[in-house]
């Protein structure tokens, strides 16, 4: 009864969730769809190889957006997990108040926070220009993964580090041996989060950007707004969702394979092979 | 204090060091003086809060000090970083790689060294042979027990092959009878590969267990370091004789004819007490007997409490309390008058110093205090 009831409930909210993307993936394969059918009277790939053209820009919008997600993920990952070690490990003093600084861009209303942001960055120069987008995804990204990196660090014992220098370890080897396997579920989800939050972000990019940098997100606005083409509307839609989806699975399936490793303690391997690899 | 022979060149020395903690008025080590015999197993024995992790940290060169050097068979290794030193450190904690299996645990100093997997892996399963652990290989840290842990952690120490040996309470975490035969199992393979070795303990038994000889610290000062039953009959300090448990310290001096005066006349003292002038006389409490003849001092027993199957008694003489440990069976009143002996061999004299701390006076020794300075 309990199990059915769950499954019902698991049902109802896939459908939720997966339900506005249904009719998307019809759309972008429509040629002719007229109302009243409920199915379009014609499919075809038009819409894609509108999406392929050179002047749609649509190939180009892509590899910015994407070339800005991992530019951030990768920044903005390395950079929570510093603070967040700094914070946790060596409790600065004000760390309160360093913490609630860091994660000032999600309190502060987004438009608010962007106004902002754009009159800072006009005046440095780094407007209209793809590292200044790059660089004021930053902004939204890090407080997730200084968040993440937190909570990574919490169970993190530097003596690890400590014990691994006193048996001949460098510093080098110990950041790759050592610390960077402990944290890899932290930095993993860190950086899942950090490449999404770019992935979407309009506001900044538009702001910052001033036009000149394309993104996919931005494209998609200006498509559905102004085009009145569905179909390559649901072609752009298609292409936003699809990394992200993409992501999340490698990125929850390297977590099951992690946590198979890490918090088994029922897996008890045969004394049979005790010894791999050697030969006794 | 540092009684150990001049000739031969220490395996660990440690040389007026100095560590104060950035934000701290006191120094955690203050000017600290330290010397472990080459091959030997030294226990560094201490209240917690007294510097023996600071000093791990300093030896193994996880630490630079303020002031001081620290040497390696004669060797001045302060500022070499601790890969490159040799010292390799055991924690309370086993901190095991998790995400390797035991053997690539152990395999991991020879790697680090440069060794091939297949040498590393031969090697790292010779060590865990040695402490009997070779079926576990590839298992998991997470899937051993506490003891199996520090088992591993204790080969993975061996085979980075450490000039010396650190180990920070390594047994504390275990319960008690694991304790034991992890004790021996130190010990055996300690003596089996005659590496210097210093074992940071608070627990006095422990050190006086396995260690060929103990050093007591305290506020980051060495107070005695000789063999462990030097250090019961022969203490350096009240301090040294309370943090070894014995708490009773009669005020008085030794008079040139090497006798004790105090408030019960002339004591008798064994020939081993060289020192003369005012100081304390100090006896532990399971030397003491209820007794009595002539060679006996009247007391009044002031407290008694059990003590596993023992009655630890607390009784006043004319000279100040006397702390005795009966043996079972015997159980006095509050109040009631009896006779102790105090047997001369085991009568020792703490020499009154005139330390900063303040010298130890009449009013300082009374009171049964706790075990901890």
């Amino acid at each position: 009864m309990r199990r059915a009831l769950r499954k019902a409930v698991f049902a109802v909210l896939t459908l939720w969730i997966a339900a506005p993307l249904l009719p998307l993936l019809i759309w972008a394969f429509a040629g002719r769809w007229v109302y009243p059918a409920l199915v379009p009277q014609e499919f075809s790939l038009r819409a894609w190889g509108q999406a392929a053209a050179p002047q749609q820009q649509v190939i180009a919008a892509t590899g910015t957006s994407l070339a800005l997600a991992l530019t951030t993920a990768l920044t903005a990952t390395a950079l929570g997990a510093l603070a967040a070690r700094g914070l946790v490990l060596y409790r600065p003093p004000a760390a309160g108040l360093v913490r609630l600084l860091l994660l000032a861009p999600v309190l502060v209303p987004p438009f608010a926070l962007a106004v902002g942001v754009q009159e800072v960055f006009v005046r440095a120069g780094l407007s209209d220009h793809p590292t200044g987008v790059a660089l004021v995804h930053l902004v939204p990204a890090l407080p997730y993964t200084v968040l993440v990196m937190i909570g990574g660090f919490a169970t993190y014992d530097l003596r690890m580090e400590q014990t691994a220098r006193t048996l001949g370890a460098s510093r080098t080897a110990v950041l790759r041996h050592v610390t960077l396997p402990a944290l890899s579920p932290a930095l993993l989800a860190a950086a899942t989060l950090a490449f999404l939050v770019s992935w979407s972000e309009y506001l900044m990019t538009v702001l910052v950007g001033g036009g000149v940098v394309t993104t996919l997100p931005l494209l998609l606005f200006a498509t559905a707004a102004g085009s009145g083409n569905q179909a390559l509307t649901a072609v752009l839609g298609t292409l936003t969702v699809a990394p992200p989806v993409l992501l999340f699975g490698v990125g929850a399936a390297l977590l099951r394979r992690n946590r198979a490793v890490w918090a088994d303690p029922d897996h008890d391997p045969s004394p049979s092979f005790a010894t791999p690899e050697i030969e006794r | 204090m540092t009684s150990s022979s001049s000739a031969p060149v220490p395996g660990l020395s440690l040389k007026r060091i100095t560590v104060t903690y950035p934000g701290h008025r006191e120094p955690v080590l203050d000017g600290l003086d330290l010397d472990v015999a080459d091959g030997r197993l030294l226990a560094l024995l201490g209240p917690s809060g007294c510097g023996k992790t600071t000093t791990v940290q300093v030896a193994s060169g996880l630490l630079t000090p303020s002031r001081g050097a620290v040497h390696l068979g004669g060797t001045d290794v302060t500022r070499i970083p601790p890969e490159h030193r040799g010292v390799a450190v055991v924690f309370q904690q086993p901190m095991l790689l998790p995400h390797r299996t035991v053997l690539d645990n152990v395999a991991f100093p020879a790697r680090m060294r440069g060794r091939s997997r297949r040498d590393a892996r031969t090697a790292a399963l010779a060590q865990l042979e040695r402490v009997g652990l070779d079926a576990l290989a590839a298992r998991y840290p997470r899937q051993l027990s506490g003891g199996q842990a520090q088992r591993v952690a204790l080969a993975r120490a061996l085979a980075a092959e450490p000039a010396v040996l650190l180990l920070d309470e390594p047994f504390s975490a275990l319960d008690p009878s694991l304790r034991h035969t992890m004790r021996d199992l130190l010990t055996t393979v300690q003596r089996e590969l005659a590496v210097t070795t210093v074992l940071v303990t608070h627990d006095q038994t422990e050190a006086a267990a396995v260690a060929d000889s103990v050093a007591l610290l305290d506020q980051g000062r060495l107070l005695q370091q000789a063999q462990p039953a030097d250090l019961y009959a022969r203490p350096a300090s009240l301090a040294v004789a309370r943090f070894l448990g014995c708490p009773t310290a009669l005020p008085g001096h030794v008079t040139p004819q090497g006798r004790f005066a105090c408030l019960l006349g002339e004591l008798d003292l064994p020939d081993t007490v060289a020192h003369r002038g005012p100081g304390h006389l100090v006896i532990r409490p399971e030397a003491v007997q209820v007794g009595t003849g002539p060679d006996t001092v009247a007391a009044v027993v002031h407290s008694a409490r059990p003590e596993g199957a023992f009655t630890a008694l607390v009784a006043d003489t004319a000279a100040g309390p006397v702390h005795v440990l009966l043996p079972p069976g015997t159980s006095p009143a509050l109040s009631e008058h009896l006779r102790l002996r105090l047997p001369v061999a085991h009568r020792w004299v703490v020499p009154d110093r005139h330390s900063p701390a303040g010298p130890p006076s009449i009013n300082g020794v009374a009171g049964p205090g706790p075990a901890a300075c």
